[in-house]
């Protein structure tokens, strides 16, 4: 084993990543802004910086460990770096504490304190305050709070694959921001909230929606109720000094109730349901030679990630509404004659780990003549601001018992909420199913686990069934690639965004330590353990839900309250590229250069157009346009003429069209 | 007759960033080149282009726009016909270069925020050093390099592409 010296001490090292986890061995942990162990090193924000011997002052984070290295990480040098590293920072900074959705859980605010600054020397930055970005449902952005670090930068580029913010312009003028400063929901962010998790100070936050609900609890005609996903119990607790991981589902509904909530039920219910529609689904498509892989669809920002890039795998989808999504319509359609109450009364209240499922709730597929089936989402961070907010001293609660019937829930449906939750809930149910005798194990230990794309192999009844679990919309896009090419096959593919699944998500209590996370999915899996049904095929009052109300599982019912469709969505917000650029255009051909249309020869089709117009000097009566998306992705290239849209576009068929719409103008001229 | 010309000067433009990408063979890390020969065509790079581009690579457009705005080079804004570099590094600085920076924003009407005029014939940038310090004070037009100018000498060479200017329309 190799050694160095930390401050006069001899430290062991073996395959650590960089100095600056050597260091932690030695109980130091230096401040760091911009440094996530599972994000790339980036030693933007220098202040995990040591003196060398030798070497001078270098970043640990991005200086590999040698053998013999002499390292000292408290000197004076360093302590006055660092220090005006930080008031450099202040000094350009926005800091408003007390008004902060961040206060006491900022890391600038933290460091600060810790280095204990209490003057900044340098005068306040003058710096015109820009614009608060309020375009997106799940996330705010305010600017005028980044400090530059690149947290977020990474996290979507590192973890989503998608890169929906940068960094743009240089020096003094350096910004965060997305493609040409438009805002955020005008480019493929998929609302997953990732950046505001990782992002050290108040620059990036979720979007909060408290304000509506206590309107709603605030109104004694409305009958508000509330339901909360599966990673909320094992996670609020962190917020009121509990360990991580804690399991408190009767504190929360303790709580809730206290808060006014009429009714608490739990998202875990239509988890079941879920399981039941979703296995369904999976073992018709097995006898009916269905699409495969089946993926699963209870992820928003997975679901929007696939409309967004991916359409040709629609029909790979499950057809399943989220959890969430089956809550609110079953909430709405069966709750008022259950509670006996005007359906215009009833208010549906989410709590969730997720700021996308604040998009998801807002999506026409869910809403009912226009009203969202789920009225608010509130994450599990504005759920504890409200329980603050009254003084509920949630650490103490006596724990309290949901309401029926959509309080009652099986293991199946807790485990949800962790990466592998999901598989893991289906083949309870599918193995039952297919072999037709009880499940003998519950546990299907190969689909857990940490790592972001997992994979198993599984006999069903005699037949090979190959199953992915993938968290991080990155790999997802690395698995798709491999699925695409032939490489490799899979019958069931579950999908989660953020890191770790729904227990990851950006929605939680904040968090920066790995471990974190590792507990609160050791606590869904105890939680299985410690209910008495383990099998949403069990759940009794999801069998009454089918007997009295939906029907047949998959029947038409079913179909209408709990499945759903995808579109072809837009990722590029751009009007598009006028080519030929004149005003005396009599017809428009706009073709999509989008990426679908793209690979699928829409470059043949322009150059083609192109040659016409000119070959037929028609530039001052066609005009033609390239196009970003016409939301025709599965039937791509497409093309439109004057009001026509031709879809699976060549360039002969689309020549032909051009000449036919001609012939007309120049008849009616 | 002008909007023919105008018309198909876009198209061959388009064309252009078409060939460009081609020639780059949609190699997304061969962006920065990709941009500087769009940038000749267009004398900027248009945000539609850019969007363009991204599409084309398969980059996120937010890392086209981080690259253009990054480079001190890439223009976001038309840029004009000729673009003049006044030298204002030390020993051009020392010369008076910001007589001569004086001189030409009050001969084409600019300012230190107005920098190209209406009619896209002129940009008007100081830049830090131009490696020709022997020849202080320097300005460069486009390619051509003026040495040891003066207020009055550098506002002739204006008058001189103005007179060239007015001939060729």
């Amino acid at each position: 084993m190799k050694s160095l010296t930390i401050d006069n001490r001899i430290v062991s090292f073996e395959n650590e990543r960089n100095l600056l986890e050597v260091i932690k061995k030695t109980n130091i942990e230096l401040l760091t802004f911009c440094y996530h162990s599972e994000l790339s090193i980036y030693g933007a924000c220098r202040l995990c910086i040591v003196e060398i011997d030798g070497r001078g002052i270098q970043t640990a984070c991005t200086t590999k460990p040698e053998e013999g290295m002499v390292v000292h990480t408290n000197t004076k040098t360093l302590r006055n770096i660092r220090r005006t590293t930080v008031e450099l920072l202040l000094s350009s900074y926005n800091h408003n504490c007390t008004t902060c959705q961040k206060n006491t859980k900022c890391r600038l605010q933290s460091i600060a304190k810790n280095l204990g600054i209490t003057n900044v020397r340098f005068k306040k930055s003058s710096a015109i305050p820009k614009p608060i970005d309020l375009s997106s449902y799940a996330i705010q952005r305010n600017p005028n709070k980044c400090i530059l670090c690149g947290d977020c930068v990474r996290a979507c580029n590192e973890i989503q694959g998608i890169g929906a913010i940068d960094f743009a312009y240089r020096g003094a003028n350096s910004q965060v921001i997305p493609a040409f400063g438009n805002n955020i929901a005008s480019v493929d962010c998929v609302d997953c909230g990732q950046c505001s998790r990782v992002c050290p100070t108040g620059a990036i936050i979720p979007r909060s929606e408290i304000g509506g609900v206590w309107k709603e609890l605030d109104n004694p005609n409305k009958v508000v109720v509330a339901h909360f996903a599966p990673s909320v119990r094992v996670a609020i607790g962190e917020e009121f000094g509990m360990p991580s991981g804690s399991i408190v589902p009767g504190q929360i509904v303790s709580a809730l109730r206290m808060l006014g909530f009429d009714k608490v039920f739990d998202t875990s219910f239509t988890a079941d349901l879920t399981i039941v529609e979703e296995a369904n689904e999976f073992i018709k498509r097995k006898e009916e030679g269905g699409v495969f892989p089946m993926f699963t669809s209870c992820c928003p920002a997975w679901v929007k990630f696939t409309e967004q890039h991916y359409p040709e795998l629609h029909q790979n989808l499950s057809s399943c509404r989220s959890p969430q999504a089956m809550f609110g319509s079953i909430s709405k359609k069966y709750l008022p004659e259950m509670l006996k109450i005007d359906p215009k009364n009833l208010v549906v209240v989410s709590i969730m780990p997720c700021t996308a499922k604040k998009m998801e709730a807002r999506r026409e597929e869910f809403k009912t003549d226009g009203m969202q089936d789920n009225d608010y989402v509130l994450t599990t961070q504005e759920f504890a601001t409200m329980i603050k907010q009254c003084g509920i001293q949630f650490n103490t609660l006596q724990p309290d018992s949901f309401d029926p019937p959509f309080g009652h829930k099986t293991g199946a449906g807790v485990i949800f909420g962790n990466s592998g939750g999901v598989t893991e809930a289906a083949l309870r149910y599918i193995v039952e199913k297919v072999e037709n005798k009880p499940l003998e194990r519950i546990e299907f230990a190969e689909v857990r686990g940490e790592a972001g794309i997992r994979a198993a192999s599984l006999t069903i009844a005699g037949e090979p069934v190959k199953i992915a679990v993938i968290h991080g919309l990155r790999n997802a896009r690395q698995v798709i690639e491999r699925i695409k090419s032939g490489e490799i096959h899979y019958d069931f593919i579950e999908v989660m965004s953020c890191p770790g699944g729904c227990i990851g998500g950006a929605g939680q209590p904040v968090y920066f330590k790995p471990e974190t996370r590792k507990n609160r999915a050791a606590g869904l899996y105890n939680a299985d353990k410690m209910l008495q049904q383990h099998k949403s095929q069990d759940n009794q009052y999801i069998k009454d839900l089918y007997k009295d109300h939906i029907g047949e599982i998959g029947g038409e019912e079913a179909h209408k309250v709990l499945h759903t469709h995808f579109h072809n969505r837009k990722r590029i917000f751009h009007e598009g590229v006028s080519i030929i650029d004149t005003n005396t255009a009599k017809l428009t051909v706009s073709i999509c250069v989008g990426t679908n249309c793209f690979v699928n020869g829409a470059q043949d089709i322009m150059k083609q157009m192109l040659n016409y117009v000119t070959e037929h000097s028609l530039e001052n009566i066609v005009d033609v346009k390239a196009n970003f998306c016409m939301e025709n992705c599965d039937h791509g290239p497409s093309v439109s003429i004057g009001t026509e849209v031709i879809t699976k576009a060549n360039a002969k068929k689309v020549i032909s069209e051009l000449e036919a719409q001609l012939e007309q103008i120049t008849e009616m001229a | 007759m002008s909007e023919t010309t105008t018309t198909s000067l876009s198209m061959r433009k388009f064309q252009k960033v078409c060939d460009i990408l081609e020639n780059y063979e949609y190699n997304n890390s061969k962006l920065v080149p990709i941009l500087q020969e769009i940038q000749e065509e267009y004398r900027y790079l248009p945000e539609d282009i850019m969007t363009f581009v991204a599409s084309s690579l398969d980059v996120p457009p937010a890392k086209v726009f981080g690259v253009a705005t990054f480079y001190a080079h890439f223009a976001l804004q038309p840029k004009g016909k000729y673009v003049i570099k006044v030298c204002d590094g030390t020993a051009c600085h020392v010369r008076h270069s910001s007589a001569l920076l004086d001189a030409i924003q009050e001969k084409l009407g600019l300012s230190d925020r107005k920098t190209t005029t209406d009619d896209l014939l002129f940009t008007l940038e100081t830049v830090s050093c131009l490696g020709a310090c022997g020849l202080a004070p320097v300005v460069v037009i486009n390619d051509d390099v003026y040495g040891g100018q003066t207020p009055d000498s550098v506002v002739i060479a204006i008058e001189n592409i103005l007179t060239k200017e007015a001939h060729n329309e």
